[in-house]
């Protein structure tokens, strides 16, 4: 369910600081083995090709409409900086403001103890099962696993939740979980595991999702809990906002009795107004909508309306850890709107799973590396070609690319003995600090010419790590001279 | 002008045609090209991996070597971008403050070979004459870190005898990204593969770029296709002239200078 606790990050003088985050968030493998099972899938290359290449074109469009896009995005960013900066404030207010409206608040400080809570507080209420709002917070922490464990049921409502759930699956995507599927294989999928689904179930979108209806409808209406997580948590009264496409999410949020919200600290804004910025960014940036069209909000409870137990958990899992480095801390800024996992040219073709972590592309290499430890996700911060594709979309203007570059020189900075890499960059770097000495390399690289005999480019089969770039493209044979050098000759000095 | 060029440690090492080619235009343009020959490298391929205490002597020796040019230019976005937004940061981050504010003070004279020719010379015809169908691919960096826009179309458009077709995804990066060709290298390869399709649909005899390294991987790509389409730099482009469309002028892997 979940892996090994990795032990609180410590100070130098041994002190615990904040605990690293446990759950969903590694892989079994590093990034390059995942990433070459998936890249050899053909179908999984074409729907996300397929997918990836509509939601970008669906953002760009209503993006370009807003002719005050650039200040918004910078309003986002500032007040996201702003919120993180006083973070400990906005959440104590948060607390108050939900306690004194009939919510109960519980804070959780790593996965294992964000289940025990919501496992607690299931089984008090006498309910069998339990439906869920999409979450990625309760993804992150396995908590369907931690529920079925001790025999509870639990039905994911929102349509590509439920593909993955009953595909038995994982999800891929942030804002689609089920993005790396096709509408064939979701038929198989329906027709495979729905009860009493119409044998003659097509393929068209219609029909698949009036098929998933008929399956939730009923479970909506007997449910008594629900969980959700959210996407904002407004300090100054209390209330939660889950924004979704469906209404499935609205459903779980008024039918049941008790609810309980998951909620990851980072996602706290301090006033209503600020989600005046937040829900102009986020629809276009994810869906490629102008509005979005179903936006719950609700703050405690309300005597004979909607639930009438509500609990929020707060969740740290590693993001305080986070927020400690000053470069990295841009991270927890995230919307979760996937607009980079759309534009990025290595997700577009990996695809979600082959990162090991709920959070996949850009993002996720730069957010689940820092939530476990970065020498728990060594591989995820080089999982990127520093293309920026990801910064330029990003609506809070996360700069991905810095924040990869500066966790590969915390994993390099980290280890205590230097592998081969690090001594031939050391090797390089004295070399490319010192002409006499660079001349010579520069030499030196022309013994390359004897492999190659005569030919233009060197052969194929070369010794790693140089075999990684000669399997599939050629390498040009050294030139018996260097710019520099032959200019040098022609002008003297 | 004068005009120090910084060759880049690749296109030195590997395609010299490429500085050669953009001292050729300078020249031709009516400046005076200076070479120091202290130069290495600009230090990005040690930040980019991880090596960012490394990479600081690095810096330390870019910036003696290039101390006192009045403007400097290279034939690369990614190197220019680089100059631009890692160096004094990197300096900085070391507690070299002397070395960040020089580099950042350089970085203010150091400019991208289409950004120098198309703001700081005014000039969008060099005079070039490339008798051949070119498909422009805009490098990752020119593209988003330099802003370059425009200007390598305007020159390229310019260029007598030249036919300029659009390449399909173009903004999309074509794997090369540093040591990340080596390290994910299928990764890499898978997203080249797609980076080749497009290129190949375009029938264009030659892809440029501003770059010499996404366009040795792009050209490492196609030779092993023996796809027939060749890569040549921007730079090696707007030197061809009437008189002078030299067979070296590639960056076909280049034998001799």
């Amino acid at each position: 369910m979940t892996a090994t606790v990795p032990g609180p990050a410590r100070t130098f003088l041994g002190l615990p600081t904040a605990p690293r985050g446990v759950g969903h968030l590694r892989g079994d493998e590093s990034f390059p083995d995942a990433a070459r099972t998936a890249l050899r899938d053909g179908q999984l290359r074409a729907n996300l090709g397929h997918a990836t290449s509509t939601i970008r074109g669906k953002r760009a469009r209503v993006v370009a409409e807003l002719p005050d896009w650039a200040e918004l995005r910078e309003a986002g960013r500032a007040l996201k900086a702003a919120t993180m900066a006083r973070l400990d404030d906005h959440l104590e207010e948060l607390e108050r403001q939900v306690t004194a409206r009939g919510g109960t608040v519980h804070w959780a400080r790593d996965a294992n103890e964000a289940n025990e809570i919501v496992t607690r507080l299931v089984l008090a209420t006498g309910a069998s099962e339990v439906v869920k709002v999409k979450s990625m917070a309760t993804q992150e922490i396995g908590l369907n696993e931690a529920l079925e464990a001790v025999g509870l049921d639990v039905f994911e409502t929102d349509l590509a939740e439920l593909i993955v759930q009953l595909g038995e699956d994982k999800p891929s995507h942030i804002l689609v979980p089920a993005i790396h599927k096709n509408r064939a294989e979701i038929r198989e999928i329906f027709a495979r595991t729905i009860p009493g689904v119409d044998p003659g179930l097509t393929d068209e979108p219609r029909q698949l999702a009036m098929a998933a209806r008929a399956h939730l409808r009923e479970r909506f209406l007997r449910a008594r809990v629900a969980v959700s997580g959210a996407n904002f948590g407004i300090a100054e009264t209390g209330t939660l906002t889950v924004v979704e496409s469906e209404g499935n999410g609205r459903m779980c949020l008024t039918l049941p009795e008790t609810l309980i919200t998951v909620m990851g600290i980072e996602k706290v804004v301090p006033t209503w107004r600020d989600l005046e910025v937040f829900l102009q960014l986020l629809p276009r940036s994810s869906t490629g909508e102008r509005m979005n069209p179903y936006t719950s909000t609700w703050a405690g409870v309300t005597p004979g309306d909607g639930p009438q137990e509500f609990h929020l958990v707060l969740l740290d899992n590693g993001r305080t850890a986070v927020l400690a480095d000053e470069v990295g801390r841009e991270a927890l800024h995230c919307i979760r709107c996937s607009a980079c996992l759309n534009v990025c040219p290595v997700y577009e073709r990996t695809g979600g799973h082959a990162y090991g972590s709920v959070y996949p592309g850009p993002i996720g290499a730069v957010l689940s590396p820092q939530l476990t430890g970065v020498e728990d996700n060594a591989s995820l911060p080089y999982a990127s070609s520093l293309c920026g594709a990801c910064y330029e979309v990003c609506p809070v203007a996360i700069d991905i690319p810095s924040i990869l570059v500066h966790l590969r020189s915390e994993h390099v900075e980290a280890q205590e003995k230097p592998n081969a890499e690090a001594l031939a960059f050391r090797g390089l770097a004295r070399a490319m600090s010192n002409p006499r000495l660079w001349h010579l390399a520069q030499r030196a690289s022309r013994l390359g010419r004897l492999f190659a005999r005569g030919r233009p480019t060197l052969p194929n089969a070369l010794p790693p790590p140089i075999s990684g770039w000669t399997r599939s493209r050629d390498l040009p044979t050294p030139p018996t001279s260097t710019f520099v050098e032959s200019w040098t000759r022609e002008h003297g000095r | 002008m004068k005009v120090a060029l910084f060759a880049t440690c690749l296109v030195d090492t590997l395609t010299p045609t490429v500085a050669r080619a953009t001292a050729t235009l300078l020249e031709r343009l009516g400046h005076e090209v200076v070479v120091p020959t202290g130069q290495a490298c600009c230090g990005q391929m040690h930040v980019n991996t991880g090596y960012r205490r490394e990479a600081v002597p690095i810096v330390a020796n870019h910036v003696r070597a290039f101390a006192g040019a009045e403007a400097i230019v290279a034939p690369s976005g990614s190197c220019v971008a680089s100059i631009h937004h890692q160096q004094a940061d990197v300096a900085r981050r070391a507690g070299e403050h002397r070395l960040a504010a020089d580099a950042a003070e350089l970085a203010g004279r150091t400019y991208e070979l289409s950004q120098f020719l198309v703001d700081v010379l005014g000039v969008t015809d060099v005079g070039a004459y490339y008798p051949h169908r070119v498909t422009y691919h805009p490098t990752c960096h020119s593209l988003r870190l330099l802003k370059v826009g425009d200007r390598p179309f305007r020159l390229l458009r310019a260029v007598r005898g030249l036919e300029l077709v659009e390449l399909p995804g173009a903004e999309q990066c074509c794997g090369f990204g540093g040591t990340f060709a080596v390290k994910n290298a299928d990764t890499s390869t898978a997203m080249l593969t797609d980076k080749m399709a497009n290129v190949l649909s375009t029938h264009a005899e030659v892809c440029t770029a501003g770059d010499a390294s996404c366009l040795m991987h792009i050209g490492g790509g196609l030779s092993r296709l023996r796809a027939g389409t060749r890569t040549v730099h921007l730079a090696e482009i707007l030197a061809s002239t009437e008189e002078a469309v030299t067979p070296n002028q590639t960056t076909r892997p280049a034998m001799s200078v």
